[in-house]
């Protein structure tokens, strides 16, 4: 399996550093520093509206950063162009063919689309007999796997993801998790959730952004590979104290405000 | 019932004209009944329908060519972004001189043939289409634009692969509109000076007090409208069968 998704090119780490948002004059976040280790699974955890996504479109570079913050990779090389992003919204086309969407990026770089290797990746997501469909014939956890069939097309060695399965029921979600993990194994993957489970079974490394100003905290994991199995006692104990410290902060906001 | 409601209505609409014209005891060159109208269609039928081919014929030239330079601008406009403030109040402002003070001009440069006519339909077409073509454009799901970016999308194949295609259900309400207004392009063409189409026949007989023909000539040109209406809206549905999907491109549960 690995043989035909894996990246081109050893996946590189990313250093964020001093990176500042300002919204309706106020401070979202400022003086932001993270390393992203390379090759491995970064969960950001973090209420609704703290800038978690803003921070993964900068690393995406859909953002500047403003000065004197800055994103670069770690091995000195620009990241763009080693970048794939994989949003809540599937952001499939609804015009193209199930096949077609996978294939998407390499029709963008005005390059032929290799159909033999978005066929292997559809079987890989579990949907290789739907690739002529259109994608409003899916479910919604059908065309999250298309979406993630994209992502790999794109085999790119950094892989960010913003919330990519917050749309869908908690069954399907664990399933796509497992599958996401076994795929995006060789990457270096940032993923921002909402979901103190999604960050226990996903993350290698799981930071919590939270206040304001907005600061990273590191929350503690178990020691297991992942993905992590969510019905483990280490998991659930570990969710459960993610879900404290998340309402912690959440008070502590909700008082000082 | 899809298809006897409408049958319902045009009978129920008949009866009440010809009661009118009963009840109110109006001699035939004012208001003639339903059943005068009908025997016009015997009388002049052939002749009209030379009459309305032309008319039919104008109305889609102009709408092929309205709709194509409408859709031209507005892709000139989205791409070309230094044009649009020289191209918009241009635009704008060609709208606010009516159609049909144009037309006398129109049909002293382009004749009393058709070509004045289908420039004229082209002129009413024009502004839908190009209008709603260009909202359709500027209004791409951000998150598409956003996927397009990271994947190193060049600014035309993002146009060609990712807007023009998500444009395509604003450029088919806006082809829609210039469906239904196209006849009115048309007709006041053929007001002004023409020798053919439904729109000289109506002045014709008008001028003849033959009014039995003027509202079978006004009931063929409004069947010929709809009939033009619907024939896009078919076409546009095969065409486009993602219209109605493309502004919710999102994968929530579907069910």
């Amino acid at each position: 399996m690995s043989v035909t998704t894996a990246p081109r090119g050893a996946p590189p780490s990313i250093e964020i550093d001093h990176a500042r948002l300002r919204y309706g004059g106020r401070e979202i976040f400022a003086g932001l520093s993270l390393t992203v280790e390379a090759g491995r699974w970064t969960c950001l955890l973090g209420p609704s509206g703290v800038g978690k996504s803003t921070l993964l479109r900068m690393v995406a570079g859909l953002e500047r950063p403003e000065p004197p913050g800055h994103v670069r990779a770690g091995d000195g090389k620009p990241l763009a162009g080693r970048i794939a992003y994989m949003a809540q919204q599937d952001l499939l086309l609804p015009w193209l063919s199930v096949l077609d969407n996978v294939t998407l990026g390499a029709t963008l770089r005005g390059r032929r689309p290799d159909a033999e290797r978005a066929r292997i990746l559809l079987a890989h997501v579990g949907l290789a007999a739907r690739e002529a469909d259109p994608p409003s014939t899916l479910s919604g956890g059908m065309r999250q796997r298309v979406a993630l069939a994209r992502t790999l097309a794109e085999e790119r060695p950094v892989v960010l993801m913003d919330e990519p399965f917050s749309a869908l029921d908690a069954v399907t979600r664990l399933g796509l998790q497992s599958l996401a993990a076994s795929l995006l194994a060789d990457c270096t993957v940032v993923l921002v959730t909402h979901d103190p489970l999604e960050a226990v079974r996903l993350g290698q490394r799981v930071f919590i952004m939270a206040g304001r100003p907005a600061q990273l905290i590191e929350a503690s994991l178990p020691n297991s590979p992942i993905p992590r199995n969510a019905a483990d006692p280490a998991v659930l104990d570990s969710q459960a104290t993610l879900l404290h410290q998340l309402l912690e902060i959440g008070g502590a906001e909700s008082t000082l405000e | 019932m899809t298809v006897a409601r409408p049958l319902i209505v045009i009978v129920g609409l008949a009866l009440l004209w010809q009661a009118i014209a009963w009840l109110a005891d109006l001699p035939p060159y004012i208001l003639p009944g339903p059943i005068r109208v009908l025997e016009a269609y015997g009388a002049h039928g052939l002749r009209m329908l030379g009459h309305a081919g032309i008319t039919l014929i104008e109305m889609v030239l102009g709408l092929l060519i309205g709709a194509l330079l409408g859709a031209s601008l507005a892709l000139t406009l989205a791409y070309f972004r230094p044009v649009r403030p020289w191209l918009l109040p241009i635009l704008v402002a060609s709208q606010a001189v009516p159609v049909f003070a144009l037309a006398p001009i129109l049909v002293l440069w382009f004749g009393y043939g058709i070509a004045s006519k289908v420039v004229m339909a082209s002129l009413v077409i024009f502004f839908p289409v190009a209008a709603a073509t260009f909202d359709g454009l500027r209004r791409t799901d951000i998150g598409w634009l956003d996927l397009a970016e990271t994947m190193g999308a060049s600014r035309w194949r993002r146009l060609r692969h990712v807007q023009i295609p998500a444009a395509l259900p604003a450029f088919a309400s806006g082809l829609r509109v210039a469906a239904a207004v196209a006849p009115i392009g048309a007709v006041v063409g053929e007001w002004v000076g023409s020798s053919a189409g439904l729109g000289y026949l109506m002045l014709q007989a008008n001028g003849r007090m033959q009014i039995d023909v003027m509202f079978a000539a006004l009931l063929m040109l409004a069947v010929i409208g709809v009939a033009l209406y619907f024939a896009v809206d078919f076409g546009l549905k095969r065409a486009v069968p993602w219209l109605g999907e493309a502004r919710a491109p999102n994968g929530g549960p579907t069910t």
